[in-house]
């Protein structure tokens, strides 16, 4: 779900006719005092963060004149309220109020509809009062097809016991804050308090809408960022992440930061999950044998190799960690050497200096463990693979024991450069990736592996080197699935010939400012 | 339950990476596929199967159609999942991750009208144990033999993964199951753990139940209240993912409203409990915990 911050929601409202407060967003103390002249009379300085409960943090402040409205907004602006930084204020006229309501449309999994949900109790107490006095709020399953109808909108507030002129001003409200939710696939869009105000008129003064984000792709001008719900901003590693996930369709990688500015040695692990569920008791069993976990991350729903490098990649990236422990359902369906090839290519790179279990049970198993084991050779901590017959529990508990025995060796290992090739044979991936393979070395190879390994088959010998038996354009539309096979396998069983560059945008950066590489 | 080796089956998107590796898995295994739909590619055969370009001329050619899996990219569900439906189809398993939420409702409101139903979306389908599969459970057809056991327990999880261990974790200990079922990992399915926990109880090939639920949305709770209300007899075990994750990524005002104190690990544990289910502290117990169950109803 990808919230959007108070004056955007508040500028969506517009577009359907729902008024709000005459006002503007300001970035500095200058702006909000000149936005407080313009608007004249008394006015409210909110601090632009994604929360609820904002004005009990003291990120909501009145203010008399331009003068106080600039100290109000001196006092917000480069603070931080929960973990958000305030890095602007929305500048509104103050409101004249008689009464405060609750308007909002969310899409609830139990109607199996959007649902209207009206009260006369609005402001923050609205969760206590739908707790204690569920009578006094009013909803309405509405029909998807039929959309919320003016009358059924005037049905519910009437329900609340209003009646009147506001009955059809709120009959009017309603349907237009559905339009709305509908049109930018709003999961809840919701106005508290609706304000009427002394003069009679219905204004939102607050305004909150989360958007789908599997719709993310459909709403491109709501510019959202990243198509997450985070409870903080989002960090640099989870900028790099998104861009990693956005544009690639194969399967899904999750990936949330849960701690950061731990040190080595305080036991805090690289979690890496495959499928929702298996990725949370794997979770819940690193938790239970003491291991504390730096992110979430879950690679599922069949990903290519490279997208598991690439989670693997910026998994490892987190400085301090003690340990990685990649762990799913224990059975999965997709094939699980996919997942172990990216993990080896990772580890090799950095190269893995942690101890690291991978529980891969599934489908292609044994092939995964196989080179799992063999990729341990290679590597300068210990790295251990399990099956679907190792419970997670058993797992974790095994990788607390290799931390705890672990010393890592004085002189930093060196890691694997880019292989360099005599005789390169070039192509380009979907995700912008290169595969090289460096004919002079394949000349000599005896195994020939990548030939039977490529999983789609594309790579057949001519003149006694691979080459692609599809045309360059094809490989690069997604012919080469970037299985990784003419790396890892070529690696492990072939004479190193063959090499992926697969980018991650912004991770050496980051990795230069952070310390780790 | 739900599907069987007489079901007759469409694939839409069967000419499609994912589409092609499942027609083979599914029909290996018994499935009756006899159809498959890509809008442009009439005419191809695909592992055998004929392809047509839509739904309606593959009911025409290729005979009634019970049910369809649909294996097209999240952004033309909506539309492949409103042909199948139109054209008569009365039970769609939704494949595919990411099918916008309005989408979903809509699908929903379609389905109600024409009396059908459908799995997922964000699912690996449904697998009637050693008889057919629709979607992609087992992933192999090799594994999907070696790994299910046929048997007397039903298991319906929130999670594809879960789904599958916990049939071959209870194979293991020479339990077999009669149907797997993911519901699909989104927050809106078409057939939530309540709806399936109900045709569990009317199918006489399942003695007892085995729920994987998660945080989230108000499905276990809703199981209870079958439990409670005595819609739902047989023995239920439940395992449910998530203790660890932190509480508190609110959603909304309207989210906290509608979920009261449910969604939480901890709610839903209590309120399975106190209905009567039997809580797997983890998912190694299920094997010990379902053979006990099992041995129980039968003196
Ligand atoms: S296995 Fe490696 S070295 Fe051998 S032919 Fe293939 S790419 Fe070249
Ligand atoms: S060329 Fe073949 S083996 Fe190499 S990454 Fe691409 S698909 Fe895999």
């Amino acid at each position: 779900m990808s919230r959007l911050h108070e004056h955007r929601s508040k500028a969506l409202l517009t577009t359907v006719g729902i008024s709000i407060p005459k006002g503007g967003l300001a970035g500095t103390a200058a702006e909000a005092r000149a936005l407080a002249e313009e608007i004249g009379g008394a006015v409210v300085v909110k601090a632009q963060v994604w929360l609820t409960g904002r004005a009990d943090l003291g990120g909501i402040r009145f203010a008399d004149d331009p003068r106080e409205a600039e100290e109000a907004a001196a006092s917000l602006l480069g603070t931080n309220i929960g973990s958000f930084a305030v890095e602007q204020v929305l500048v509104e006229k103050k409101l004249d109020i008689a009464e405060q309501f609750y308007a909002g449309i969310t899409v609830d999994d139990r109607a199996r509809a959007p649902v209207a949900i009206f009260s006369r109790a609005g402001g923050t107490g609205i969760e206590t009062v739908a707790a204690g006095s569920p009578d006094r709020i009013a909803r309405h399953r509405i029909d998807i097809e039929l959309g919320l109808r003016p009358f059924e909108a005037r049905n519910l507030a009437r329900e609340t016991g209003v009646h009147g002129d506001l009955l059809r001003s709120l009959g009017d409200v309603l349907p237009k804050l559905y339009r709305l939710a509908r049109r930018v696939d709003a999961r809840a869009a919701e106005i508290n308090p609706l304000i009427l105000t002394t003069d009679g008129k219905l204004i939102a003064a607050d305004c909150r809408i989360t958007i789908d984000d599997h719709a993310v792709y459909r709403q491109t001008d709501l510019g959202i960022e990243i198509a997450r719900e985070f409870d903080h901003p989002a960090t640099e590693l989870e900028k790099i992440a998104w861009q990693v996930e956005k544009d690639d369709y194969r399967g899904t990688f999750y990936f949330i930061q849960l701690d950061r500015g731990f040190r080595s040695g305080e036991g805090v692990i690289g979690f890496h999950g495959a499928g929702g569920g298996g990725g949370m008791i794997s979770m819940d069993a690193a938790h239970a044998a003491g291991l504390k976990v730096a992110n979430y991350v879950d690679t599922s729903g069949n990903p290519p190799a490279s997208k598991v490098y690439r989670a693997a990649r910026i998994i490892l990236s987190q400085p301090g960690i003690d340990g990685y422990f990649a762990s799913g359902s224990g059975v999965a369906s997709q094939e699980q050497y996919h997942s172990a090839r990216g993990l080896i290519k990772a580890f090799l790179e950095v190269p893995l200096s942690v101890p690291a279990v991978v529980r891969l049970g599934g489908n292609g198993e044994e092939h995964a463990l196989a080179l799992l084991e063999r990729a341990a050779e290679h590597l300068p901590a210990p790295l251990e693979g399990y099956g679907k017959d190792d419970p997670a529990e058993a797992c974790a508990l095994r990788l607390r024991e290799l931390i705890g025995s672990y010393t890592p060796s004085e002189k930093r290992p060196s890691k694997r450069l880019t292989p360099r090739a005599d005789k390169p044979y070039r192509f380009e991936t979907v995700s912008g990736g290169t595969v090289t393979l460096d004919h002079k070395t394949c000349l000599d190879c005896q195994s020939k592996i990548c030939l039977e390994t490529c999983a789609p088959n594309i790579l057949s010998l001519e003149n006694g080197v691979p080459v692609l038996n599809i045309s360059r354009e094809e490989a690069k539309r997604g012919g080469c699935t970037e299985c990784l096979a003419c790396e890892v396998e070529c690696y492990l069983h072939g004479n190193g010939g063959g090499h992926l560059t697969l980018p991650i945008e912004g991770l050496e950066a980051y990795s230069a400012t952070e310390g780790v590489d | 339950m739900l599907v069987d080796d007489t079901t007759r089956v469409l694939i839409q998107g069967i000419t499609g990476r994912e589409g092609r590796a499942r027609a083979s898995l599914m029909k290996r295994y018994g499935t009756d596929v006899v159809a498959g739909v890509t809008p442009g590619r009439g005419g191809q055969v695909v592992e055998g199967i004929p392809v047509f370009d839509t739904v309606r001329e593959a009911w025409e050619q290729a005979g009634p159609l019970d049910a369809s899996v649909i294996f097209v990219p999240a952004p033309l569900v909506l539309d492949a999942a409103l042909e199948a439906i139109d054209a008569g189809i009365r039970l769609l398993v939704i494949v595919p991750d990411r099918v916008p939420l309005y989408d979903v409702l809509e699908i929903i409101a379609a389905a109600d009208r024409s009396n059908a139903c459908f799995i997922g979306p964000n699912t690996l389908g449904v697998l009637n144990t050693g008889r057919a599969v629709l979607g992609m459970i087992g992933g192999q057809v090799a594994s999907a033999q070696s790994w299910f056991l046929p048997g007397p327990v039903g298991i319906v999880s929130r999670s594809g993964g879960m789904t599958t261990s916990a049939a071959y974790y209870l194979a293991k200990e020479g339990i077999g199951t009669s149907t797997l079922v993911h519901v699909g990992g989104d927050m809106l399915v078409g057939l939530p753990l309540p709806s399936m926990v109900e045709r569990f109880e009317t199918d006489p090939e399942t003695e007892a139940v085995v729920l994987f639920g998660e945080i989230g949305t108000s499905q276990e709770e809703q199981v209870a209240d079958l439990i409670e209300a005595g819609r739902f007899t047989k023995p239920l075990i439940a395992y449910l993912g998530g203790k660890a994750a932190k509480d508190g990524t609110r959603f909304s005002h309207a989210g906290a409203i509608i979920e009261g104190g449910r969604g939480t690990y901890q709610s839903k544990i209590s309120r399975l409990r106190g209905a009567g289910a039997h809580i797997a502290p983890s998912l190694g117990d299920i094997p010990r915990i379902v053979g006990g169950l099992l041995q129980q109803s039968d003196r």
